[in-house]
């Protein structure tokens, strides 16, 4: 992985989602909430159901459910040109929201539906991702 | 709405895939191309160019195709985006217009020069939400159809050559369309020994990246009865939509399948046994065993035992992507799907005609669903 190429990737930090990439740094996974009490992901302008603007990030469970997973084989990214084959798992968040992410340490026998939880991966002093794991 | 007025495809018109991709350093306008088109099918309608009073275009820039067409007075134009659902979405746009009189006669033309440009359709993170994505290196519609179709393997127990049979029928259909990019066969291990590009689809999972232009001319009943051709009706078209942050559908496109399904057959009186052949947007492969399930045509879950090599090849009871589909004919993005529908109804279809042919339905599942119904006249 060219750390320093997917840095560039990343979404810019901005006032909408400034808040979810602190919760990051300090090991939280958060979600936007709005007037309505449903959470989104990612940051939205709006609250989605309400259409009012009034959005806060709120530390969230970190538990989800692999939805699928996928192989990628074909290079399409510069960051991951030296990464050989890697799983993107599509994991729906207990609180709802769908969201792209990875399995650490995957076993060998993934499937569909598997309990996973958050963890986090530091790519700078600025920068940490969250990834999941499998739940034993 | 009984006033409506009654719509049928008069003129279709395509360039030649396969000469095309044989060229392989030549470089081509991708508006040229839907000219091209245009031509052929005001040609196969009978029309002059001035007959023409609506025109959508879908890829190519409406202004910019307009002036190039040389079309100076229009009645309507429109120009949509360049993504597959967008056939179908043309298609029902056109007949609206027609069927509610303010427009004659439309031209539907699209381009694609997605070779020559070296299109990927991957790799880039075009929107914020698709950021977030990309940090994982998840990025392309293949891929969102991957996960799609894992979890389909989870609920439905469809081992792993459950897609084959799709890849494979659409390569027999293409031997016999002298247009086809990909004239071979396929075997089954030669479809298994394929390299994954987004694991669990194959290169053969995929559509082909060609160039090539298609048009489809509709225009009133009325006008189509003095017309060169047997005009093809629009008996139904329905659509919904499904749009989240995501291509894929954590239904599996099924619930909406059923919502536009149940609206065109219940407009036509019609359902999936009275086809003669059916044309099923193919992006990658397991679209089309959602369509087939969402539309009703095999149970939920069973579409990849239900399509057996002799139920949807020509002269099975449900014959299926005819011309060979996007992974063999050519990807013109549901456009090639339209033409190949008329060409069966009217029996220009040759050695791949379907006897008898008359009633064909057309669907597009993708985050906008579309269907419609054709019949001959």
């Amino acid at each position: 992985m060219d750390t320093a190429k997917l840095i560039q990737m990343m979404p810019e930090i901005t006032d909408g989602n400034r808040g979810f990439w602190e919760g990051t740094l300090a090991g939280e996974l958060r979600l936007q909430y709005g007037t309505s009490g449903i959470p989104q992901f990612p940051d939205y302008p709006v609250d989605r159901v309400s259409l009012e603007p009034g959005l806060e990030w709120r530390k969230v469970s970190g538990r989800a459910k692999l939805w699928s997973w996928i192989v990628m084989h074909q290079k399409y990214f510069p960051a991951f040109a030296d990464e050989g084959p890697y799983l993107v798992a599509f994991v729906q968040l207990e609180e709802g929201p769908f969201m792209m992410s990875t399995i650490v340490d995957p076993p060998e026998n993934l499937h569909c539906d598997m309990n996973l939880e958050v963890v986090f991966e530091q790519l700078s002093d600025e920068r940490a991702i969250p990834k999941f794991k499998v739940v034993k | 709405m009984s006033s409506k007025r009654q719509v049928a495809v008069v003129g279709v018109g395509q360039t030649d895939f396969g000469a095309l991709y044989a060229q392989k350093d030549a470089r081509r306008n991708e508006t040229a191309l839907g000219i091209e088109a245009l031509k052929a099918a005001l040609d196969d309608a009978g029309l002059h160019k001035n007959e023409v009073d609506g025109l959508i275009t879908s890829r190519i820039e409406y202004a910019a195709s307009a002036d190039a067409m040389g079309f100076k007075s229009l009645r309507y134009v429109n120009g949509l985006e360049g993504s597959g659902r967008m056939s179908g979405v043309s298609f029902q746009m056109a007949t609206t217009l027609i069927e509610t009189g303010q427009a004659d006669v439309v031209a539907c033309v699209y381009g694609n020069n997605g070779r020559s440009v070296q299109m990927k359709y991957g790799g880039y993170v075009g929107t914020p939400t698709m950021q977030y994505d990309g940090i994982y290196g998840m990025t392309s519609p293949g891929a969102s159809l991957a996960h799609m179709y894992r979890r389909y393997q989870h609920l439905y127990n469809a081992p792993d050559n459950a897609l084959a049979n799709i890849a494979i029928n659409n390569r027999n259909n293409a031997l016999l369309n002298p247009v086809a990019v990909m004239r071979e066969a396929l075997t089954e291990d030669q479809y298994m020994a394929s390299r994954y590009i987004a694991e669990p689809l194959r290169l053969f999972d995929y559509c082909i990246i060609n160039d090539g232009g298609v048009a489809v001319i509709l225009a009133s009943m009325d006008r189509a009865k003095d017309l060169a051709k047997r005009p093809v009706r629009v008996a139904a078209k329905a659509a919904a939509t499904t749009i989240s942050n995501f291509y894929s559908d954590t239904n599996l496109f099924y619930d909406i399948c059923q919502d536009v399904g149940g609206r065109v057959y219940g407009e036509s009186g019609l359902q999936p046994k009275d086809m003669d052949c059916a044309q099923i947007y193919d992006n990658f492969t397991p679209t089309v065993l959602f369509s087939l399930e969402g539309f009703d045509y095999a149970p939920r879950g069973e579409a990849w035992r239900w399509a057996s090599l002799d139920r949807i090849g020509l002269t099975g009871e449900m014959p299926i992507n005819t011309a060979g589909g996007h992974t063999a004919e050519s990807y013109m993005q549901g456009w090639g799907h339209h033409v190949e529908a008329v060409r069966q109804i009217r029996g220009e279809a040759g050695a791949r005609q379907i006897p008898n042919c008359n009633i064909v339905q057309y669907m597009c599942a993708s985050p906008i669903v579309s269907s419609h119904i054709l019949i001959g006249e």
